[in-house]
């Protein structure tokens, strides 16, 4: 039995994604290889030997997998495919939106955003996060993918073999055209020990700087619920939530948010959960550790203060 | 351009879920059911696209039980001009639902499919790669804002990072993300109009499309709830919380 896992990684570095995808193939028992796909991704492939359990590191270069296009994708790993009865990877937007592919090439079912594996037994929230359902596959070859949230990394120290294949990929009728990255010193949002997120509750978009000095102040990476970014107060990709990423930091402080069910799933797996809401009957308080019944717009400010009181 | 958009009946957006008591799935006895949200801003899009004269014929297509004829209704009301019914009381897999849909896209000659990213129902998030792969057709996931070309389609799409641009020839399968759009409300005179456009009823044995699902699903159960904690008097307790208490900060 053997497990592909895709590494999820920019070319330069390797995203832990990569090692919690790993963990959860570790969970499925039999031999782990990491395809690192990608254009110029020695380094990335080098960082993908050393973890922890890793019996080799398929480094496939090519031009159309620079940025991992979806259909240069499905090529490079259904040809790898005859020889693993598996492939995982990270349910992060590079990975989901080829993968599908893969399986359905591979005549399979996909397993989507795995949360837990036990024996041939997989967990998958459905509905939101409001249902957790477990299925068994009765396909040949398994297309899963995986929310890393739920999984640890796999620790480092392994010595994995390398080998370089090349790629054979046609015309994919896609063509890249130009990539606006959001730019911020700030952490990644899924990798982050602190996360403060806004709402609807925050009115508008320049009310997120009231947030974002507080996330400077903490180093931590700022979020928002589907409803803030549906109103236009920021980007899609600060959005947390079953639609949005899935975040499971140390610290999670939720600001102007309802708490709606969609928002949760992306969430409650935080070890501790902060929320500022004016309304005390907000379900965000249900699952909350610590909760404050206060006005955001007073109570950012204090809280700004109250953190350089203790250094930050 | 030929626009087929399919549609799936979910349970509402605002029901919560709920898990029956022999743990074989959800309820969905006399709850309220809807358009998938993601379907609802690809038939706006497919409309929006109509209404600029980039799309020649807009067809809704729905793979479901007999009221998922009430969605496709939904989305003739918004615009579109057509539907096709490919009748199922199965739950399908998004695989299955793939093959029926691209026998769908050939017969009507499709050239451009817009579908949502996932429905929120099995969030599976599958469908439309499935789609793009057994067509052999490239996609677009995601998108944020699109732009018709000759032949082509230009797809600005949410990526977690940030944006990212592609450009795509034509036939093409996209799939839409909360920022595109707004959906509009259908009108009630394009509510009554819509009753009148037709529906093509279909079966998967039509397609000859094997339907039966690869995954078995053992139970369905309810996430185990997080305790609620305490509530603070004010934002010095909830710092003093935080950092002797918890330890997080």
């Amino acid at each position: 039995m053997a497990t592909l896992v895709v590494a999820e990684h920019n070319n330069a570095s390797l995203n832990d994604a990569t090692s919690k995808t790993v963990s959860a193939a570790k969970a499925l028992g039999g031999d782990i290889d990491i395809l690192v796909a990608g254009q110029g991704a020695s380094a990335a492939a080098e960082a993908a030997a050393k973890i922890d359990g890793v019996r080799a590191v398929i480094n496939v270069e090519h031009d159309l997998l620079a940025r991992q296009m979806p259909e240069a994708m499905e090529a490079t790993i259904v040809a790898l495919m005859d020889g693993y009865d598996t492939v995982m990877a990270a349910d992060t937007t590079t990975h989901k939106a080829y993968m599908p592919r893969v399986a359905a090439k591979l005549d399979t079912q996909q397993i989507s955003s795995v949360t837990g594996i036990e024996g041939d037994t997989f967990e998958r929230p459905i509905y939101a996060g409001n249902a957790l359902a477990y299925v068994k596959s009765t396909d040949a070859k398994k297309v899963v993918t995986v929310r890393t949230t739920a999984f640890p990394l796999a620790g480092e120290g392994g010595s994995a073999s390398s080998e370089s294949k090349s790629a054979e990929i046609g015309d994919t009728g896609s063509t890249f055209v130009s990539e606006e990255l959001t730019k911020s010193d700030r952490p990644e949002l899924t990798g982050a020990k602190i996360v403060i997120s806004g709402g609807r509750g925050m009115g508008s978009g320049e009310n997120f700087a009231l947030i974002e000095t507080i996330a400077d102040q903490l180093g931590a990476a700022v979020g928002a619920s589907r409803a803030a970014v549906d109103a236009g107060y920021v980007p899609n990709d600060y959005q947390v939530g079953q639609t949005g990423k899935a975040v499971a930091p140390e610290l999670y402080i939720a600001v102007g948010i309802s708490g709606a069910i969609q928002h949760l799933a992306g969430m409650k797996d935080s070890k501790v959960i902060a929320a500022i809401n004016k309304d005390e009957e907000a379900p965000i308080f249900q699952v909350a550790d610590y909760g404050l019944v206060a006005d955001l717009f007073k109570a950012l400010p204090e809280l700004e203060a109250e953190l350089k009181k203790v250094g930050y | 351009m030929k626009v087929l958009v399919p549609v799936k009946r979910v349970l509402d957006y605002n029901v919560k879920a709920r898990v029956k008591p022999d743990q074989s799935g959800v309820d969905l006895s006399n709850v309220k059911m809807s358009m998938n949200p993601f379907d609802e801003i690809a038939v706006e899009e497919a409309v929006r696209m109509q209404e600029a004269g980039t799309a020649t014929e807009t067809i809704a297509v729905s793979v479901g039980p007999a009221k998922a004829q009430e969605t496709i209704r939904t989305a003739l009301a918004m615009g579109m001009d057509r539907g096709v019914h490919v009748t199922t009381d199965e739950d399908l897999e998004p695989l299955a639902v793939a093959k029926i849909l691209k026998a769908v896209a050939e017969a009507e000659g499709a050239e451009l499919i817009l579908m949502g990213k996932q429905a929120i129902d099995n969030d599976y998030g599958a469908t439309g790669g499935m789609l793009a792969a057994i067509l052999d057709w490239p996609i677009g996931q995601y998108a944020n804002t699109l732009a018709a070309g000759d032949g082509t389609i230009e797809v600005k799409r949410e990526i977690d990072g940030g944006l990212q641009t592609v450009n795509l020839k034509l036939p093409a399968v996209v799939t839409t993300d909360l920022r595109l759009n707004e959906p509009r409300y259908a009108s009630l005179p394009n509510i009554m109009k819509a009753k009148r456009k037709p529906i093509d009823a279909k079966t998967p044995e039509d397609f000859s499309v094997d339907t039966t699902p690869r995954l078995t699903v053992v139970k369905v159960t309810e996430p185990k709830a997080r305790e609620a904690g305490i509530k603070v008097e004010d934002v010095a307790t909830l710092v003093d919380k935080l950092k002797n208490e918890a330890g997080v900060i």
